[in-house]
């Protein structure tokens, strides 16, 4: 356990001491800030609205800006995983994690809870520009908390994903545009519901991340949807371990 | 310490180690010497339970390194040919991680990273980044990632490429110091520093084991018999380079001699004697005795150089022949 702490806390200072993590702040800042910008300026304009009453906080401020959030994750997580791998194989300092008496199992949690902790740094940046809404406002609490709960996890799931692609390329640029690809096609798998609703369609709208990370948004825990995103990060942990074990018969 | 029986490593298209076995007492240092792409690097990773042999048994303090690599990595400090290090780290920050990485924790951690810091001659950039040290830093601190939980066994793998003469020099001497608490193997395609720096010579070339001894005894066995150069003066002004050189053949146990050079009333022999026979102090009574004196007599042996290109060049010759 010691071990993987060690691998997660030298992770999570290696986006510290680099630029990554402030660039990523930095623009998530901006995105997160302008989502809630327009946000509650639609919010202003529907309580204006003499027909309308006081409009709802939760529906039309935090809904809109965590769902967007799911969105915006699809960018960032590339950006966090790229290097993972890819950059110790290109170093050759996987030999010295490698050749270390710590197992591949700990390697990989260590790494895969460094990206967590920079995803959780990023995520505590959104909940900043949420925090206005509760000092002018009285919106439940409860709602955000679900969100949170499933930006981690689909985060986790995305995360274990782009870990495993980048474990299998030298190259940073590759497994960040491939990981980014694969998120993408997985957002959108329920577009196939458009024009089939029975059969292989059902299998892939089942695989979308965008249908398992909308009950969390709307302030629902669905265990279906809990089990799917753990079974992710787990498939995602398992592949990087088998990749990072077939590095021992090819390298 | 180190035992490699009978290990080959195998790709689809090539062999990079084939059938290679040797052992390596505790306490030596032993030079892995070969070509470039002859099959060092693979068995060194093989050691260091980086990738697993095709075929054969490696072992590291009796721990097998396939069966139970914990142990073996436990036992082992490795040093990479190109330095595993992380530029944006600071030099103590890195070597905080490693320990950490290798066991270490607390109050051991603190005193080891102090110890080995100091022994390697690091402490003074410890708070530096590690993408501004000079490359013969980059290298200790390479090395002292390797030492810091005090392993049995030491594998360091070109440990003074790219570095200048200077830093070569001190990287061999640190190198020496370390051995007796540690057994290292060390590869290298530098003859010269196999000769002073190890104790014995394991040589490889294409994947192929093609000698193992003690250095002394490998440029014995190669050089067969003993060569030794003699040069003469003439007592009185002129040499009788002639007389000279029959004095000397006279000799017994002289089976050729040579001459090398001639200046003045100087000349250089080169005397070979027959295989078993140690000549030099007869030459030199023969010398004396025939009214010449005698300048300088030494064991022209057959340099480590020599035995390695003699070694791999059979070697080559065989395969192409194959």
């Amino acid at each position: 356990m010691s071990n993987i702490l060690a691998i997660a806390q030298k992770e999570l200072k290696s986006y510290f001491v680099s630029p990554i993590a402030y660039a990523l702040l930095a623009i998530y800042a901006l995105i997160s800030g302008w989502f809630s910008l327009i946000a509650i300026a639609n919010f202003i304009e529907i309580s204006m609205q003499p027909q309308g009453g006081p409009a709802d906080l939760n529906g039309y401020v935090i809904a809109p800006v965590v769902s967007n959030a799911g969105v915006l994750s699809l960018f960032l997580i590339p950006m966090i995983t790229m290097r993972l791998f890819a950059e110790e194989k290109r170093s050759g300092t996987i030999e010295l994690l490698v050749t270390s008496p710590v197992t591949d199992l700990e390697i990989i949690l260590g790494k895969w809870l460094g990206a967590m902790g920079m995803y959780a740094s990023i995520l505590l940046v959104k909940l900043f520009c949420l925090s206005f809404v509760f000092m002018f406002g009285n919106p439940d609490w409860r709602p955000l908390a679900t969100a949170y709960l499933g930006m981690f996890l689909q985060g986790g799931a995305l995360l274990a994903i782009g870990m495993f692609i980048s474990n299998t390329t030298k190259n940073q640029i590759v497994a960040g545009a491939t990981t980014f690809g694969m998120a993408l096609l997985f957002w959108t798998f329920d577009w196939a519901t458009t024009f089939k609703a029975d059969g292989w369609a059902k299998v892939l709208a089942y695989l979308s991340l965008t249908a398992h990370f909308g009950a969390f948004a709307r302030g629902v825990i669905d265990s279906k949807d809990v089990i799917f995103f753990v079974s992710v990060i787990v498939l995602g942990i398992f592949l990087t371990a088998r990749s990072l074990e077939s590095l021992r018969w090819r390298a | 310490m180190i035992k490699v029986e009978g290990v080959s490593k195998r790709y689809a298209r090539f062999t990079a180690v084939d059938n290679v076995s040797f052992e390596v007492a505790k306490g030596q240092i032993v030079g892995f010497l070969g070509p470039n792409g002859a099959g060092k690097t693979t068995t060194m990773r093989i050691l260091t339970c980086f990738q697993p042999p095709s075929e054969g048994k490696a072992s590291v303090a009796g721990f097998d390194v396939v069966d139970q690599p914990m142990e073996v990595k436990r036992r082992i400090g490795y040093l990479p040919e190109t330095p595993p290090l992380y530029p944006d780290m600071e030099v103590g920050e890195y070597l905080d991680f490693v320990g950490k990485l290798k066991g270490l924790r607390g109050n051991d951690l603190a005193k080891r990273v102090a110890e080995v810091s100091d022994k390697i001659n690091i402490g003074d950039v410890r708070a530096k980044l590690i993408a501004k040290l000079s490359k013969g830093y980059k290298q200790r601190v390479g090395l002292a990632q390797a030492l810091l939980h005090n392993p049995d066994v030491l594998i360091l793998d070109e440990p003074t490429s790219g570095l200048d003469p200077k830093q070569i020099l001190e990287t061999r001497e640190l190198i020496k110091g370390l051995a007796g608490d540690h057994t290292i193997i060390l590869s290298t395609h530098i003859l010269p520093e196999v000769e002073s720096t190890c104790e014995r010579v394991v040589i490889i070339s294409k994947g192929k084991l093609v000698a193992t001894d003690t250095v002394a005894n490998l440029t014995h066995r190669m050089r067969g018999a003993e060569n030794v150069g003699v040069e003469v003066e003439g007592r009185d002004g002129a040499l009788d380079t002639k007389a000279a050189q029959q004095r000397l053949e006279q000799v017994a146990g002289v089976s050729k001699v040579i001459l090398r050079e001639e200046k003045n009333n100087r000349a250089l022999f080169e005397v070979e004697s027959l295989q078993g026979r140690s000549i030099r102090a007869d030459l030199a009574r023969a010398v004396v005795e025939g009214g010449f004196s005698l300048t300088e007599l030494k064991a022209a042996g057959m340099s480590l150089e020599d035995v390695f290109l003699q070694l791999t060049a059979t070697e080559s010759e065989k395969g192409e022949a194959a």
